[in-house]
């Protein structure tokens, strides 16, 4: 029977050292550590971000419980009660594969900072990513989300008509079969035409998503376009490997309701199951959110930088499928 | 006809596209950070022996193939075909040649291959990893010399050309590894 670990003790030196510097980080700037709950009586109701579900018993009637796949709600929830600037690092769970560079189990840095500003986050996130892959030397690579369309295949993705993107697919993805919406396009184009573009060696920030895209983020008309609705939102990587996911949060109550309920109405389109909407999330953003911004890390996959590694099993004791 | 959704999508895995059965040989699942995931994978038309880069949208299905594995020996040729019988339920399979191409430096009477059979049709055949073959052809051998590395070139009994130590006779039985083509060592009886 298998019974070691992947990753070796090196790796696990460099896990706890990674550890202790994240939570220096953010004691030096006075944001506070906090726990919520793992298992909680409502899912993610993200249409592409599926929970792992629990059935409990132990109240004397079966109750069905979910996974989070991250702290996001429960630490608004907090944020509402005046917790101040707060951090968690914890396991999350998504119903999803396991490749090269993802498990179904991970950790994850969440942080929420008052009163920053989108752009503020990803100086603040630059220094800490830089700060704990000290192997990284080049200066971070900034690019909204419409210039990578424009730069890499010369269309705006925010105005561009179906019929290009369409022939931008057949073109570029040749091997693709099925249909596509049109974000689903961007996002093929993005996945296998543009990500594979960035440089090696330095972080990547892609700011400013498609209005679609916001999940719990801010929106606002674009400047250049101003019947464009963009997503104060941005994804930082390093080289082509998906670090993390910041917004600037969306605070409105009615906006934040409209949000879920849109994402359930995407769900029965698709078939997918109609998770429970977290009403006491919704409730606290009620009771009013405090102007922040914040961001999600996969702190595995800064560990794979931090290790030289390719394979996220490499920086983990006991993989999927060997838990 | 069963059907796999991409979840399910692995290495080995066999499925029916444009009419054709495919085997999966590498799965990337690729997951943005918000939004459409997609499969990437590799995989071999197992009629053409083609390898295709293609993607999916995650959880789209595809219809699963009707391919099996079947251990069988090799009978004899007719020279369109090549028969192979499953010795348990004395089950026939005529191979055509393309079914035959990759394994024809490897057939052998009675020996026992890997028949894959889709819709119970012979679409490919795999030789067992060792083979053990009579040389047919090669210079006389020189008694005493195990020098490290040093080989001549050798004919075995299915025609196929392979590179021997200077110790082998013609006549002699030596097994072969059937994935490099590679000497492996003398045998004494197949």
């Amino acid at each position: 029977m298998h019974w070691e670990p992947s990753g070796d003790q090196h790796s696990r030196i460099e896990r706890a050292n990674m550890l202790r510097k994240i939570r220096e980080f953010f004691y030096e700037k006075g944001v506070l550590e906090v726990e919520t709950p793992a298992l909680s009586s409502a899912a993610n109701t993200d249409p592409f971000i599926e929970s792992l579900k629990v059935a409990t018993t132990q109240t004397g009637q079966e109750e069905q419980r979910y996974l989070h796949t991250s702290p996001e709600y429960a630490m608004k929830r907090l944020l509402a009660a005046g917790s101040g600037d707060i951090y968690q690092i914890c396991k999350v769970w998504r119903a999803e594969p396991s490749s090269r560079q993802h498990n179904a189990e991970f950790t994850m840095l969440e942080y929420y900072r008052l009163g920053f500003k989108l752009s503020t986050l990803m100086t603040e996130v630059n220094t800490l990513l830089l700060s704990l892959i000290p192997n990284i030397t080049k200066e971070s690579h900034y690019t909204s989300y419409a210039s990578l369309f424009l730069d890499n295949l010369g269309f705006d993705p925010h105005t561009v008509n179906e019929q290009l993107i369409n022939s931008a697919v057949n073109d570029l993805v040749p091997g693709f079969i099925g249909d596509l919406d049109r974000q689903s396009a961007l996002d093929l184009l993005l996945s296998h035409c543009i990500e594979p573009l960035f440089p090696k060696d330095r972080l990547t920030f892609v700011y400013d998503y498609p209005g679609s895209q916001s999940a719990l983020a801010k929106t606002e008309f674009s400047i250049d376009h101003p019947d464009v609705l963009i997503a104060k939102r941005f994804e930082v990587y390093a080289g082509n490997l998906e670090l993390g996911n910041g917004y600037e949060e969306l605070t409105s109550a009615a906006k934040n309701e409209t949000v879920l309920k849109n994402e359930l109405d995407t769900r029965r389109k698709m078939n997918l199951p109609l998770e429970a909407i977290d009403q006491r999330f919704l409730a606290a953003t009620k009771a009013g959110l405090p102007e922040c911004s914040g961001i999600a890390i996969g702190i595995d996959r800064v560990l794979m930088l931090q290790n030289g590694v390719s394979e996220i099993k490499q920086v983990m004791n006991f993989s999927w499928e060997n838990a | 006809m069963a059907s796999y959704n991409t979840s399910e999508f692995k290495s080995g895995l066999k499925f029916m596209m444009d009419g054709d059965p495919y085997n999966i040989i590498e799965n990337e699942f690729v997951k943005p950070g918000k939004g459409q995931a997609f499969s990437r994978v590799k995989i071999r038309n197992l009629k053409s022996g083609r390898v295709l880069d293609k993607t999916f949208k995650s959880g789209e299905k595809v219809e699963a193939a009707d391919v099996m594995e079947v251990n069988a020996e090799y009978l004899y040729t007719d020279g369109e075909y090549w028969h192979f019988m499953e010795p348990t339920s004395f089950e026939q399979y005529q191979a055509s040649s393309t079914a035959v191409a990759d394994v024809l430096n490897w057939l052998k009477d009675q020996e026992t291959y890997i028949v894959t059979l889709w819709n119970g049709e012979p679409l490919s055949i795999s030789p067992p990893n060792f083979v053990v073959l009579k040389i047919t052809e090669c210079d006389p051998g020189i008694q005493g010399n195990t020098a490290q590395g040093a080989t001549k070139p050798a004919i075995v009994e299915t025609g196929a050309a392979i590179k021997v130590p200077l110790f082998v006779e013609e006549g002699e039985l030596v097994k072969i590894d059937t994935r490099t083509g590679e000497y492996l060592s003398r045998a004494k009886e197949a």
